[in-house]
């Protein structure tokens, strides 16, 4: 690739130490609602994804109060459409779009020295699409929910389903738009504006993270805009390419949703990693171990993770043949993985760590990630999956890795880059505090269901034997933990925007472009384009300092 | 350099700015490609399960609507091409116009021959579901070819009218203002893109749809 | 160990056995890859503290040869796992030659069974013991998935064609039938009981269920009223393929392909026969899709496999 940053950038910005922030530039709705500053869109995602969240978690609340006792609490009818409610809004709506829509859209340009992303418009437009999409599906929720699960399996949400399938399908489809606008962003932004000096091998993980998962979103989403379009027509007309009367095969909706749906969970944990990556050698003072692994890393993910997608079918009559391979490519698509875990634990080696919230986020994610894997190489193993597959150790599973890895993350990185998004410190002690308890409700709430997989109970079930009561209370008990660990960071965050200290330009001594302005930094990042002479975390915990871009060492 | 009110903060040259912009629609095609993708996919793995049907099927499509659609297409793109060229060319605002409006009313003739062919296969009873007659040969996979085709025609059509909007936003707001000179046409070069796709996409469909049973 | 709070399910079929001893040996790879990381993390965490005074001196700048090492040691142990896992999936989903056949339909929300003698249960099914048992499975309606935990046994029932699966049972007792492929409103409550009984306890549960016809039977039944002896048949005049002795052969179809002919074949030909014509036979077997239940195919198809199998036909 051909040098692709810029020499010099107009000298038409004022000094950054008298400019107003992003924040308090322009004050009016409309100055927001039509903005074009990356970091005020990167807001108003932030506010859209978590409003989601606490639907999705509301949904959740419900289910986990359900499943309390077998008699239960909702009309089965209801049950099915809680938990297929929670599946879609908490993928599309909360996990798919949180970390690139809201950490990504403010950090990417801040941290390849950028002034903006390469199309500021587009940027805009997607946050108004996902709103759409939001209100189609808040819509199909308002009006009881579709009834199959998230996974739409033909045909039952073509034919037999009596819920709002269509709106449902829409809500996605038009969601898609959204997420490829966001990537497309991306990916061209991180090719093309990079400040001079700033190399791809000197760029941080977290940057290759939403590299990566851009690369994969533009190439996954567009199967799934057709999938859903194709469902929503023949749930609408009655005939379809999947319709078993004339001729059409249902299990051919499968192969095509989850040729979406496998890149998909990885688009929800490859900008986790990158934020991972930038959490560790921050709190341990010291560089990554392997960036270069690691980088490579990601790109193996973004890569195998097409190559895997019929695990989700191993007991659906695929041929032995098929199921032999892609249980084949699925363990090849494990390694990156294990390699990035590895990497960031001995990147602990030698350094100065320190226990601040973001790395008690980070460590955690280490560990349930790690969890969430190896039960994944569980459900690899064709012959394990024959048993598990459709029980709640599937369920727990992916909890593991979507709740515990990438949930974890997205607090890790909201408390590490809070000061400079806001300006305020948080409290630390409630921040650890709330860690800690989220830690202990998730273990809690989730654990529990390997063992109820492995005992037999399926998923989506809105009820159960009573021999099976035990482990479904202690689930539901963790729950009721783990939804007041993610309440309390509402309460104290909220508070430290009025009532927090202020934060400087970089209270944590990291290192990295965005911590070299001020907090909260001005509307057009950087007075004139920095000059990179450095690869990322350039921290020496030998002598507990760290490296800037000029070439001077700064104590913490 | 002049100094552009069309140069935005982001970027510091319009070239780079030019540059950037086409490699979006690029990308952008990359995702277009895969959603089409998709579809013709699944045309193809019905298609080599039900051969006799679909070409019994295919044989009720209105042969010289497809043709001629086909040339005037990439009619269009040759135009829009000598449009893009005469942009680059300082003394021939005029004749870059001129292609504009040709391109423009391909197009609009385009649209006009498709939706005289949609009429013809109503008259035809080839709408599945709605108003479909089985025609012998055809069993119950041949309707799958025509919501294929229905399907397949009709987002190829929203995607043309989606290219012809951006042309006339090109010709009635952005030549209007001048903002298009040989000195940065790239928004008409973006736009070129996308048209070339537009086309390459019936390319694809062509033989899909009219061909297979003809041969 | 205590029984009101239960931690592992049955073991109850030679199936089973080997899933179980396959599950342990992942618990344990997975206990310690859990123990290695955790363990390494604490170590660092508690000796590499922010005010610990250890020495950060000396920290390794190649980092190749770990990396190299760890990833071709983890790729070891994956394959080695995958082969194990693939060899006992390429047994499980092969059935060995059967002692007994059983039919399954699922259908929202209960599971029928039919056995070839023609006894019927609903959400149960009884099974000998110790003998291999073939469940052939179809669906009326929507995908379910026929699972028997005590067995690690699974397979989806996906409408539109036939599955099979199978089990041997090595213990008495009953064990519990799920579903577990979301299936609708009740799919929570579609369960059942597989019971295994004795060889001689599960002959008196045959003979006592008071049938007079086999399912073989109903369907010669089936044959004749929906005029399928009028080609099929032997004094038939029209040129249709021979049934006799098909079931089990290699068919050649008019396309070029060649199919088996298992349960899943007849069921195409009977629902759907233009596509799947046999070659050197004219296209002109009617169709009768919508005319039959998945009940009444699974009879016809009994009767199909009565007329002999991968014995001398005669086409």
């Amino acid at each position: 690739m051909s040098t692709t940053t810029f020499e010099g950038m107009p000298a038409t910005e004022p000094r950054a130490a008298t400019e107003p922030s992003y924040l308090t530039s322009e004050n009016t709705i409309a100055s927001w609602l039509f903005t074009r500053d990356h970091k005020r869109i990167a807001l108003m995602f932030f506010a859209s994804v978590t409003f989601f969240f606490f639907v999705g978690g509301t949904a959740a609340t419900l289910m986990r109060l359900n499943l309390a006792t077998p008699q239960g609490l909702l009309q089965p009818a209801v049950y099915n459409r809680m938990f297929t409610m929670h599946g879609i809004i908490m993928v599309w709506f909360f996990l798919i779009p949180s970390i690139p829509t809201t950490f990504g859209n403010f950090f990417i340009p801040m941290m390849i020295g950028a002034r903006d992303l390469a199309f500021p418009r587009v940027n805009l437009l997607s946050w108004y699409v996902f709103n759409l999409s939001g209100l189609v599906v808040l819509f199909a929720l308002v009006m009881g929910g579709a009834d199959t699960g998230w996974t739409f399996y033909t045909p039952l949400s073509t034919v037999y389903a009596d819920g709002y399938v269509f709106a449902a399908a829409i809500a996605v489809f038009i969601n898609g738009f959204s997420s490829i606008m966001t990537a497309l962003n991306f990916i061209v932004t991180i090719h093309r504006m990079r400040a001079p000096g700033m190399t791809w091998m000197r760029l941080p993980l977290f940057v290759w993270g939403i590299y990566t998962v851009s690369v994969v979103m533009l190439t996954a989403t567009p199967v799934l805009a057709m999938d859903t379009f194709l469902l929503a027509f023949e749930r609408f007309t009655g005939i379809g390419p999947f319709s078993v009367q004339h001729g059409g095969d249902p299990i051919l909706w499968q192969h095509m949703f989850w040729f979406y749906s496998h890149p998909a969970v990885y688009i929800m944990i490859l900008p986790a990693m990158g934020v991972v990556s930038e959490l560790i050698p921050c709190y341990a003072r010291r560089p990554i171990f392997g960036y270069t692994g690691m980088a490579i890393a990601l790109m193996s993910l973004a890569i195998l993770t097409f190559f895997v997608w019929a695990h989700h079918m191993f007991v659906a009559g695929i041929s032995v043949y098929s199921a032999i391979l892609f249980s084949l490519m699925t363990f090849f698509v494990a390694v990156p993985s294990a390699i990035k875990v590895f990497n960031w634990t001995v990147s602990l080696h030698k350094g100065r760590i320190i226990f601040d919230a973001p790395m008690l986020y980070a460590l955690g994610f280490v560990l349930l990630f790690t969890l969430g894997g190896v039960t994944g190489l569980m459900l690899a193993t064709l012959a394990v999956d024959v048993d598990l597959h459709g029980t709640y150790f599937v369920i727990a599973h992916f909890h593991y890795i979507m709740v515990g890895a990438t949930v974890s993350a997205f607090f890790g990185a909201l408390h590490y880059w809070w000061p400079k998004m806001t300006g305020r410190l948080y409290p630390e002690m409630w921040a650890r505090s709330a860690a800690i308890l989220m830690y202990v409700g998730f273990n809690m709430t989730f654990f529990p269901q390997f063992v109820l997989g492995y005992l037999g109970m399926p998923r989506r079930s809105y009820t159960y034997p009573v021999e099976w009561q035990s482990w479904n209370v202690l689930s539901s008990a963790g729950a009721s933990i783990l939804a007041i660990a993610y309440l309390l960071p509402l309460l104290y965050l909220g508070w430290s925007i009025f009532f927090g200290r202020k934060a400087g330009p970089n209270p944590w001594g990291a290192t990295g472009l965005e911590w070299a302005t001020p907090s909260p930094p001005p509307t057009h990042n950087f007075g004139d384009t920095p000059i990179v002479t450095l690869g990322p975390y350039s921290y020496d915990p030998e002598n507990d300092t760290f490296i800037d871009q000029e070439g001077v060492s700064h104590a913490r | 350099m002049p100094a552009d009110a069309r140069l935005e903060i982001q970027f510091a040259t319009l070239e780079q700015q030019g540059d950037t912009a086409q490699v979006g629609m690029w990308i952008f095609l990359v995702n277009e490609t895969i959603f089409f993708g998709a579809l013709i996919f699944t045309y193809f793995l019905y298609r080599l399960t039900y051969p006799h049907e679909f070409a019994a099927a295919a044989k009720d499509t209105v042969f010289w609507a497809g043709t001629a659609n086909f040339v005037i297409l990439v009619t269009s793109s040759l135009t829009m091409v000598l449009a893009i060229n005469a942009a680059a060319q300082e003394e021939r605002p005029n004749q870059m116009i001129g292609w504009l409006i040709v391109t423009v009313g391909l197009g609009f003739l385009f649209l006009g021959v498709k939706g005289y062919e949609y009429y013809l296969d109503i008259l035809d009873r080839v709408v599945p579901v709605v108003h479909f007659e089985v025609k012998p040969g055809e069993g119950s996979a041949g309707e799958l070819f025509w919501v294929f085709y229905w399907i397949a025609t009709g987002l190829h059509a929203i995607h043309l009218t989606v290219g012809i909007g951006l042309l006339l936003y090109m010709l009635l707001w952005r030549i209007r203002r001048g903002e298009i000179t040989p000195a940065y046409y790239a928004p008409l070069e973006v736009v070129g893109i996308y048209w070339s796709f537009v086309d390459t996409v019936w390319l694809f469909l062509y033989p899909c749809i009219y061909l297979v049973g003809r041969s | 160990m205590y029984h009101w709070i239960p931690f592992w399910p049955d073991t109850a079929a030679v199936n089973a056995v080997v899933v179980n001893n396959l599950y342990i040996a992942e618990l344990g790879l997975s206990a310690v890859i859990m123990v290695t990381v955790l363990a390494m993390m604490l170590t660092y965490c508690v000796r590499y503290r922010s005010n610990g005074t250890a020495s950060r001196g000396h920290r390794l700048e190649r980092t190749w040869h770990f990396e190299i090492a760890w990833t071709v040691a983890t790729l070891g142990v994956f394959l080695i796992v995958f082969v194990w896992g693939a060899q006992v999936y390429a047994w499980l989903y092969e059935p060995p030659p059967a002692d007994e056949e059983v039919y399954v339909v699922g259908k929202q929300w209960m599971w029928k069974v039919e056995h070839p003698g023609g006894q019927r249960e609903i959400d149960a099914l009884h099974v000998p013991v110790g003998k291999t048992i073939r469940v052939v499975m179809g669906s009326e309606d929507v995908i379910h998935s026929f699972f028997i935990p005590a067995f690690r046994v699974k397979h989806d029932v996906v409408p539109g064609t036939l599955e099979t699966v199978w089990f041997k049972a090595d213990k008495t007792g009953v064990f519990r039938l799920e579903c577990t492929q979301f299936c609708g409103l009740q799919h929570a409550t579609m369960q059942g009981e597989i019971d295994v009984m004795s060889g001689a306890d599960y002959a008196r549960w045959l003979t006592s269920q008071g049938v007079h016809e086999s399912l073989a039977e109903q369907g010669a039944d089936l044959f004749r009223a929906h005029g399928c002896s009028g080609c099929h048949g032997q004094n038939s005049t029209v040129h249709a393929p021979s049934l006799t002795g098909l079931y089990g052969t290699m068919v050649h179809l008019q396309d070029g392909s060649v199919r088996l002919a298992d349960e899943a074949y007849l069921r195409d030909c009977i629902l759907n026969p233009r596509s799947f014509t046999v070659a050197g036979f004219p296209p002109v077997m009617p169709d009768f899709a919508g005319q039959l239940g998945e009940d009444e195919v699974i009879k016809l198809i009994a009767y199909i496999k009565s007329l002999g199998s991968k014995q001398e036909s005669l086409r």
